[in-house]
């Protein structure tokens, strides 16, 4: 189901969801940083509905392949496709406002305010009303927090961060604040969710929890997840199709299985010997 | 028709008192519950209407009369509508435990042959279609949340608003059905069926007619004065009695308000934010709300703290006498008023006690200085004692006449009878009818006049004439030198201290008694905290020396208390042990009411048990958990045993000297 499948076709997984056409697609991108290259000729795709993990040793380049789809980095080759169009040079606020968001390797919340203004901030490329309309809260300002609000609670309930809501988030435990970034995500609304290591430094518990939520937020809204994540037995199960890198360059990719059994992959992972 | 339900007006059933509800106090708010971090409403006109329509849907499912309908989940207004619309059709409602493990619902579930259950979430349908196989009688389910289950097989499944979207469509066809259903429900008809924690053995059904459930209701509410207008929340198991006589019994007769919480953790915001006017609770959870108090205090800045402690300080020498309506001096008046206002006031807002009116706590005995740090903010809290077989009540403290060691006088209806044994007997109204496919164990709790054994020891109090519980009745034993051994008196004394969390004692045929404690993990971790003791978590903790320390200074403060009562002072521990692992219901060691199984306690740790008795210092052990998916595992570790000092006997001679 690689190469050889239409950017148009979807595809049925094992488990009974149907993946739709491509949402994003890399043309041979390579990324440079002075004579150092963190992606050398990369393309794959990511199709709607679908759980697409980026796997890789560590400085395998998958933070800088991220940073590339959200806009963070602009590379000196290849092409970004999105929804069936070329996408130029852009901001990452630019890139948020086209419905792509995203999650941060170490977290990037504001710690002094509560969980329930940070999920908001997520709302603001749907806020129209201007600073004084905002400030003076009349009219069309009203209305929008309103509805605005609405979103955000139904996304706390679904994350079930209730009983935190009122919490500045500088008190949470680390476990919690990576479900609070989660649900600033999920506040846009977004058609592409890019999560950076989203079970970093999290306990068993913590990251079946969050693997059930990641699984739930593809089920219920059909959100497109692309996820970067070290703990193998976590990508194999969540995944539906893994793209391996090793030193900048893809090794592999396709569904957990083929991937598992792909022998650049297993030597990329298990070391080989250098003669 | 007898004399009882004149009084009650000819209401006769729970549906309908709902009937009468939704005209006399139609615009009323009957529900609330806090989704989306705003509290919706729910007035009785509108219940009346919810309740209809999925009775309508529960007959168009084909419930027939005498089905029983399981109803799992957290306290949620849906929930108790599906109970009220079970009884409108004639079928009799089981509220099930929802942290139960599937093992355990598997039983309640064959046991009473639930045709029906009626759950709150994916997790809840998880566990019932995993032990599905084994009942042969279950057919439909229903759930309120529909998150995750879109993919799931619906031909047995339904949603909860689908179910009464078709009862709503087929109202003209089963109207007349549900009429005539309703009408037939008397007094005598099954009100709901409720299963026993099962300290020992077995869970066992305890039906209860609607004469139990209105008269205890009716009685109850006289007692206390509850009418219309008080707020509560529901946030206990809706599987135990307290929370069906509280939100279903009294709420439906006096037409009060219930208030659903967001989710388990939320509850003390959510306490908060309502400020209820008549409030039930465990024990527990008055030390937990104290624990965290405390703790914050000494966090608080010098001068806060000192404020606190001098009003504290008078609100206990003072406190109590101005709630029970004593004279108390005028200087003495103002500075209490002074510090309600800078600190009782502020606190009772935190704590969400700003409106409380009457406060119960019941289920187990509560610390002395838990008790009367309540009262002393001016708290009306007040103890009942009962169980699911009497209704919840048998007795109860009345206003101006409440003390931490009794459990009042017997309730409106009850009388109580104390047997050469002990062991205290009541009849009551509240009787229950009979367990369900348990002859047996019905004719050996209640005779054929309606005495019903309680299984607790205790005695009325000359004078006051103040119920006294010292134990229950089995456990309560001889030592090898043949005097009184009351374990629960002694582990009492230990959970009273923040520090200690649970205190099983043993001792029974022994020489000598010793122990074996649970740590509180909040309180005794922020004390270390403050010490600067790190810690990885409960076990390591447990297994400091400096906790074990402090554990032996209660330990012995407890001795020393023990030994000025010459009929229990044999009962001092010896030597004791800080557990490795909480004592868990999921392990069995608990049961869902967080009561502790002795017998089960003693067989897992049979080995600590034998090392506390034959002298060892230190002793390596292995113990199998269960987590809450019901996986197992072990955890090992090596637990050091300590000696505590005990004290002679203070007898009079002494005194006399």
């Amino acid at each position: 189901m690689n190469a050889q499948m239409h950017p148009q076709d979807g595809y049925t997984t094992a488990d009974g969801r149907n993946i739709g056409p491509v949402l994003m697609e890399m043309r041979n991108i390579t990324l440079r940083f002075g004579g150092v290259k963190a992606i050398t000729d990369i393309s794959f795709d990511i199709r709607e509905g679908e759980i697409r993990a980026i796997i890789g040793p560590n400085g395998a380049g998958k933070s800088s392949m991220l940073n590339v789809i959200s806009g963070f980095y602009v590379p000196q080759d290849g092409e970004v496709w999105y929804k069936g169009q070329k996408r130029p040079p852009m901001k990452p606020f630019q890139v948020a406002r086209l419905g792509i968001a995203r999650t941060f390797q170490n977290i990037a919340l504001f710690e002094g305010m509560t969980v329930l203004d940070n999920v908001m901030t997520g709302r603001l490329n749907h806020m129209k009303s201007g600073l004084i309309a905002q400030a003076i809260w009349k009219g069309r300002a009203e209305a929008e927090e309103v509805a605005n609000r609405e979103v955000v609670e139904k996304v706390i309930d679904f994350l079930e961060i209730q009983a935190i809501r009122k919490t500045p988030v500088a008190r949470l435990p680390y476990g919690l604040k990576k479900r609070v970034e989660l649900a600033r995500a999920l506040a846009a609304e977004p058609s592409l969710l890019l999560l950076d290591e989203p079970m970093a430094g999290m306990n068993v518990e913590e990251k079946e929890d969050m693997s059930r939520f990641i699984l739930d937020v593809n089920d219920e809204f059909g959100t497109t997840i692309c996820l970067i994540e070290h703990d193998m037995g976590v990508v194999m199960d969540l995944s539906d199709r893994v793209v391996v890198m090793d030193y900048g360059k893809k090794i592999g990719d396709g569904t957990p299985d083929e991937v598992r059994s792909n022998q650049a992959v297993i030597d990329a992972y298990l070391g080989v010997a250098h003669d | 028709m007898d004399k009882s339900s004149l009084a009650t007006g000819g209401l006769l059933s729970i549906p309908s008192l709902l009937q009468r509800n939704a005209q006399q106090f139609a615009a009323k708010p009957a529900y609330r519950e806090k989704e989306f971090g705003i509290w919706q409403t729910w007035t009785w006109a509108e219940v009346q209407d919810e309740v209809d329509a999925l009775a309508l849907g529960l007959i168009n499912l084909g419930v027939n009369e005498g089905d029983f309908i399981a109803i799992i989940g957290n306290n949620r207004p849906h929930l108790y509508w599906s109970m009220v619309a079970a009884q409108s059709v004639g079928a009799i409602p089981v509220p099930l435990y929802q942290d139960a493990a599937a093992e355990e619902m598997a039983y309640v579930l064959e046991h009473c042959g639930a045709r029906f259950a009626i759950v709150e979430d994916q997790e809840q349908v998880d566990k019932v279609i995993e032990v599905q196989d084994r009942l042969h009688q279950f057919e439909h389910m229903i759930y309120l949340d529909p998150r995750g289950l879109r993919k799931y097989d619906h031909h047995k499944l339904h949603e909860f608003r689908h179910v009464q979207a078709q009862g709503r469509a087929a109202r003209d066809e089963f109207t007349p059905d549900l009429a005539a259903r309703r009408a037939k429900l008397d007094y005598a008809s099954t009100c709901v069926m409720l299963y026993t924690s099962g300290t020992t053995g077995k869970p066992k059904g305890v039906v209860l007619s609607n004469r139990n459930i209105i008269e205890s209701a009716r009685n109850s509410c006289d007692f206390d004065n509850l009418r219309v207008g008080e707020e509560v929340l529901a946030y206990l198991p809706m599987a135990w009695v307290g929370d069906f006589i509280f939100s279903i019994g009294q709420a439906y007769w006096s037409g009060f308000c219930v208030n659903c919480p967001e989710s388990a953790e939320t509850m003390q915001t959510d306490l908060r934010e309502i400020g209820p006017s008549y409030f039930f609770a465990p024990p527990r959870v008055f030390e937990t709300m104290l624990t965290t108090v405390m703790i914050r205090m000494e966090d608080a800045s010098p001068m806060k703290k000192w404020l606190f402690d001098r009003f504290m300080a008078l609100a206990k020498r003072v406190g109590p006498a101005i709630l029970d309506g004593k004279p108390v001096g005028a200087m003495d008046r103002a500075m209490y008023a002074l510090g309600n206002m800078l600190v009782y006031g502020p606190l009772k807002n935190t704590l969400g006690f700003t409106n409380i009116r009457v406060g119960y706590t019941a289920g187990e005995a509560i610390g002395p200085e838990i008790f009367s740090f309540y009262r002393s903010l001016g708290i009306n809290l007040k103890q009942l004692y009962g169980q699911t077989e009497a209704t919840v009540f048998i007795t109860v403290q009345p206003d101006g006449e409440v003390r931490a060691d009794t459990v009042g006088v017997p309730a409106p209806g009850v009388e109580l009878r104390i047997a050469d044994t002990g062991e205290v007997f009541y009849r009551s109204p509240g009787v229950f009818e009979y367990y369900y496919k348990n002859a047996e164990s019905t004719a050996s709790t209640k005779d054929a006049e309606g005495w019903v054994a309680t299984g607790d020891a205790g005695f009325i109090e000359p004078g006051s004439g103040h119920l006294r519980i010292i134990d229950r009745a089995k456990d309560v034993g001889k030592m090898a030198d043949g005097s009184l051994f009351a374990p629960k008196y002694v582990e009492n004394k230990l959970k009273f201290y923040p520090n200690i969390l649970e205190a099983v004692v043993f001792g029974n045929a022994r020489d000598r008694c010793c122990a074996f404690i649970n740590i509180d993990l909040a309180a005794v971790g922020n004390w270390a905290e403050r010490n600067n003791l790190s810690y990885s978590g409960y076990q390591e903790l447990a297994g400091h020396p400096k906790v074990l320390d402090m554990v032996q200074a209660h330990v012995e403060e407890v001795n020393a208390s023990v030994a000025a009562d010459p009929m229990l002072s044999g009962c001092q521990i010896h030597r004791f042990l800080i557990l490795h692992k909480e004592l868990d219901a999921d392990d069995g060691e608990m049961t869902r009411t967080r009561k502790v199984r002795r017998r089960i306690i003693e067989d897992k740790y049979a080995d600590l048990i034998g090392a506390l008795y034959d002298g060892s210092a230190q002793i390596s052990t292995k113990t199998e958990v269960t987590y809450e998916d019901g996986r197992k595992g072990y955890i090992s570790a090596t637990l050091t045993l300590r000696d505590a000092r005990v004290f002679p006997v203070t007898t009079q001679k002494v005194a006399a000297e």
